[in-house]
Formats: C-alpha cells, structure tokens, sequence
C-alpha cells in the first residue's frame, strides 16, 4: 500500500534534513537543511491528503507560506552574521548564549 | 503499474539530492542539488493528484526559494564556491541522532494500522479556492499578515546599523558599502 512508502518516505527526508542541521557549521547550509525538513512534512501532509481526504492540501499552501518567510528572515540573519564577522560560520554567533 | 515505478523513481530523486544538499562541500552545488530535490517532490504532488500543488511548489520554491539562497551564498560567500567544512565527529554525532529519530518515527509508522475507508476524489483546484476563501478565510489573512512581518522583518535586519561595526558610512546602501560584500 501507498500511504506506508510516502510516509517513510517523509521520515526519511526529514531524517536527513536533521542530519544537515546538525553536521553543518555554514548558516547558509543550515537552511537548505531546514528547507528539507519542511518540504518532508509537507511530503507527508500530501500523501494523507490524497490517499485519505482530509484538508491537507490546503495545510501545505499555508506551510509553503510560512517557509518562504522564514527564509527570508534567516538570510536576513545571514547577512546580518555576514556584515558582523566577515563569514557566516555559525559558530561565530555565540554572544547570544545565556 | 506505471504509477508505482513513477513513485519509485521520483522518491530515489529526491532521495539522492536531498543526501548531496547535506553532503555537498560547494554550496552553490548544494543549493542546486536542493532544486531538484523539491522538483522530484513536485512530481511526487503531480502523481498524487494535486497537480495545483505541484505548480506552486516549482514557483515560490524552485522560483523563489532557491534563487534567494543562491542569492544569499553569492552575497555572503567566496565567489568561487563556498566551501562548508563537516567535521569528522559532528557527523557521527549527526549520523547518530537522525538514525535514532529515523528508527522512531520509521517504527511508529511500520506498526500503526493505517487501512482507513477509501478516499474522496482530490478537491480540485477550484475547490482547493473556495475552500481557502471560505472555511480558511482566517488563516489566509493570518498568513498575508505573517508574510507583511517577515517582509519588514527582513529589511530591517538587512539594513541595521550594526554597532560592531565603527565607521561605517552612512550610505543609502549600507550591504554595498559594508566590508566583505565587494570581495
């Protein structure tokens, strides 16, 4: 059946996503890893859609939505840890640690 | 028949870029390998019945989405392909928790009975309209607002006056005349 492969198929797509998340120390790559991520979710939320019913269509047009703005925002954060250290290393930014 | 070897395909599509976009030490490269892993997705929308979907994916993502991070990488990085080093331990480390995470969620996937009464027909995209203006109508204004903040949002930390930052020209273009950006 469908919906078992797909929805492996999102988990998968969201486990490597995390693994970017993790493993990568340049901001920019972090979020392509996140943009992963999301796109897994909404891998998931089709599939439900299509092989149950349900409003999941409707849910992925918000979600796409909501990661375009936050994109947005973090190469605007990009820019700004840019303009601030001369590289975009995450590691740099630890002045916000408690 | 033909719609399952499709699936196959596309799933090993997106599959294989999404491994590259995480393993790829060129940047530019990842960002590409990331087009063609929502573009194997968007086939993936299409051979699901959500034909709309599969528009909308390629325009704001592959249109948008991935011409702003190429944006960005050229903007912030070397030219000549950002290099983004992965540590030896970092990726065990990576390796380990997303594992973990695949082996949960794949177990809990595996042993939920998923059989469930046949589906309706796919809303078409006249529906999917309606649908968003009617019962949805809330939501859909929440998000125009949502995207309003993140618009501003956006242009005000690009354009701060960073502190840090001493004897920055005051131009009207703070990213051309800042250091790094000409390199």
């Amino acid at each position: 059946m469908m919906l078992r492969e797909l929805l492996l198929l999102a988990a998968l797509l969201f486990s490597i996503g995390i693994y970017g998340v993790l493993t990568r120390r340049h901001a920019v790559a972090v979020l392509l890893s996140i943009e992963l991520m999301a796109n897994a979710a909404n891998v998931a939320f089709v599939a439900f859609a299509t092989l149950r019913g349900g409003p999941g269509e409707v849910l992925v047009l918000f979600s796409l939505a909501i990661t375009v703005s936050e994109v947005a925002v973090g190469l605007a954060l990009v820019m700004l840890l840019h303009r601030r250290y001369g590289d975009t290393v995450l590691d740099l930014a630890q002045e916000a640690k408690g | 028949m033909s719609a399952a070897l499709g699936f196959a395909l596309a799933a090993a599509v997106v599959v294989v870029a999404a491994i590259l976009v995480v393993r790829s030490r060129n940047l530019v490269r990842a960002v590409l390998w990331l087009a063609l892993a929502l573009l194997g997705t968007a086939a993936l929308y299409a051979l699901l019945d959500a034909p709309f979907l599969a528009g909308v994916q390629v325009l704001t993502y592959i249109g948008g989405v991935v011409t702003l991070m190429i944006f960005g990488v050229m903007v912030t990085g070397r030219h000549t392909g950002a290099v983004a080093e992965i540590d030896r331990a970092g990726s065990l480390r990576g390796l380990l928790v997303a594992g973990g995470f695949l082996a949960l969620v794949g177990g809990a996937i595996l042993s939920t009975d998923l059989s469930g009464p046949p589906p309706p027909p796919p809303p078409t995209t006249a529906e999917l309209a309606r649908s968003l203006l009617d019962e949805y109508l809330l939501p859909f204004e929440v998000t125009s607002l949502l995207l309003l903040a993140a618009v501003i949002g956006a242009v005000v930390l690009a354009r701060r006056r960073d502190p840090g930052l001493a004897g920055e020209p005051k131009s009207a273009l703070p990213s051309l005349s800042s250091e790094g950006s000409l390199r």
